[in-house]
């Protein structure tokens, strides 16, 4: 196989931004709901949790649910 | 529905009378879900909601002692629901493609794109990004462990999410992310080693 050259260049720029410590998606799970409930109060959730949402700007499958959980609340309200 | 405070709804779920307040909590997901998947999914979507939400309730009662209180008891459902429902859609969606067909173990891999092979293939690349790409590739078959190496390709080249990526090779998605982390980290140290810094790596790529 062969890697398509912006594959390779997705990885270079996920590689430079590596951090030392990024939380994994059972710790993001933990503390989706109450980044979620601060983002619907007009809080600012990056700045309250920022390993959150580093780890949501890198995982896409936890994005997708941070996404759904927030369509879900608004449903409800 | 009756409004209910945290502890009203631990109490309800948690009485011998719980079957009022979990046809409520029933409503509450099955809203929220068919919400969030309406602008996902199309066609008649209720009998998968309302599985998605019984199979999450189920999840819900007997994961009631790991709720923590840091946000409403419903948020904290709601999410479970989604997971739930989205963990499913996933597996579905992405069941006939297999890791086998992705990333062949047999046949002598070479990762190198033709346009690294072929000077001519991509005139505009600089001479800086060139020798990037052949370090990263160079460090990727050197320093990594196959198994870093495989979910590392398979995830970034956006073969499978992560999640059905890790259900086909056996862990789950946190471990899988822990893995591909440990895999970036060791690639940073050593392409440090070699005496570029992220910086350099950004400025040669990050506005692509």
């Amino acid at each position: 196989m062969e890697l398509k050259l912006d594959v390779l260049k997705k990885m270079v720029r996920s590689i430079a931004t590596t951090a030392p410590h990024e939380i994994g998606c059972d710790e993001c799970f933990n503390e989706i709901d109450r980044f979620v409930e601060l983002e619907l109060q007009g809080k600012k959730p990056a700045e309250a949790m920022p390993l959150v949402q580093a780890h949501l700007d890198r995982c896409m499958n936890c994005r997708e649910e941070y996404e759904a959980l927030l369509d879900a609340i608004k449903a409800c309200q | 529905m009756p409004e209910r405070t945290n502890a009203e709804w631990l109490a309800d779920l948690r009485g011998p009378e719980n079957q009022q307040a979990i046809t409520d909590l029933r409503v509450v997901l099955i809203r929220g879900l068919s919400y969030s998947l309406s602008t996902r999914l199309r066609g008649d979507i209720d009998t998968l909601v309302e599985d998605f939400a019984q199979e999450a309730l189920l999840k819900i009662l007997n994961n009631l002692d790991t709720f923590r209180g840091e946000s409403k008891l419903t948020t904290w459902a709601q999410k479970i629901a989604v997971r739930v429902a989205y963990s499913e859609l996933r597996r579905k969606r992405w069941q006939d493609i297999s890791i086998q067909d992705l990333y062949p173990e047999d046949s002598g891999i070479d990762y190198t794109p033709a346009v690294l092979t072929d000077p001519g293939a991509n005139p505009e690349m600089s001479v800086t990004q060139r020798n990037i790409l052949e370090m990263v590739l160079r460090l990727i078959q050197e320093k990594l462990t196959e198994k870093q190496r495989q979910a590392m390709i398979i995830v970034m080249s956006g073969g499978l999410p992560l999640e059905e990526a890790a259900r086909q090779m056996g862990t789950n998605r946190n471990a899988l992310y822990k893995l591909i982390h440990d895999a970036r980290k060791r690639l940073k140290e050593e392409i440090e080693a070699e005496g570029l810094s992220a910086d350099d790596l950004l400025a040669a790529f990050g506005s692509i």
